[in-house]
């Protein structure tokens, strides 16, 4: 019995579902690093090639969730090593920062948190973001689509129902579903 | 004046998005005097929307997870 279960994964790849579940959770993750919406996206479309590539070594000992955003990481930093060998090789002291004696100044350790303005608030909010990312993430397709398109697009109601073809009273069940699902979802942590 | 729960939360939800005339929201405060599941339920949606714009939250459009979709989908 215990051989057994040691044999099947607890997690699988379902990369047909990736876009869905994962992009704005990723995208999210990525523009807090390189404040381009360009450069985020195509870290996120990236991160989708390199996983589906090497689907194979996927182990299911992580979530799906978390071995994604451990390949967009990887990503985030080759693209800073990117930009870094194109400003001229001679000047290698970007390694450092000014004050040498402290630990972690490495660019690879940097990159995390490259435009951190007063640490703790950035980076809470940043935690606070992937978070709800995830929560909405669990959402039925329509819900999270009617709450991102009204809470972080900020549309109106009308255009939302134009778009959608829904009536009003629709877009509010599912605003009420989605926000009540939300406040269970971020309970623990953030309420 | 009296209003039930269920359009109680629906005021709530509708001023979470600053939809809700004044007429209503006034219905809503008085409810929620004598309602003790909705003033819990309208504190936490409150919150929830303060969350929501602390974290700056960023999404990518349909159209470009579409676009986003049809490259991978290229490569399985």
């Amino acid at each position: 019995m215990t051989t057994l279960e040691k044999n099947i994964p607890v997690h699988e790849l379902h990369p047909e579902n990736w876009v869905d579940q994962y992009a704005d959770y990723l995208f999210n993750y990525a523009i807090a690093r390189v404040s381009d919406v360009e450069i985020a996206k195509d870290l996120v479309q990236e991160t989708f090639f390199a996983g589906l590539k090497s689907s194979k070594n996927y182990k299911g000992d992580a979530a799906e969730r978390t071995w994604l955003i451990a390949i967009l990481k990887r990503k985030v930093i080759d693209h800073y090593r990117k930009i870094n060998s194109k400003k001229g090789k001679a000047e290698v002291r970007i390694n450092y920062s000014e004050s040498s004696d402290i630990e972690g100044d490495w660019l690879e350790e940097r990159v995390a948190d490259p435009f951190s303005k007063s640490g703790d608030n950035v980076i809470e909010n940043e935690e606070l973001g992937m978070a709800i990312q995830e929560c909405i993430s669990k959402l039925p397709k329509k819900q999270s689509l009617v709450f991102n398109m009204k809470t972080i697009q900020g549309m109106s109601t009308e255009d939302i129902c134009n778009e959608l073809g829904i009536n009003p009273s629709n877009l509010w069940v599912m605003v009420h579903r989605a926000r009540a699902a939300l406040m269970g979802c971020l309970n623990q942590n953030w309420f | 004046m009296k209003i039930s729960c269920e359009e109680a939360s629906h005021i709530c939800n509708k001023s979470q998005y600053k939809e809700a005339g004044i007429w209503e929201i006034l219905k809503l405060k008085l409810h929620i005097l004598t309602c003790k599941a909705c003033a819990s339920f309208t504190k936490k949606n409150t919150v929830l929307t303060s969350l929501c714009d602390r974290a700056g939250l960023s999404m990518l459009s349909e159209r470009e997870k579409e676009a986003m979709k049809k490259k991978l989908e290229k490569r399985f």
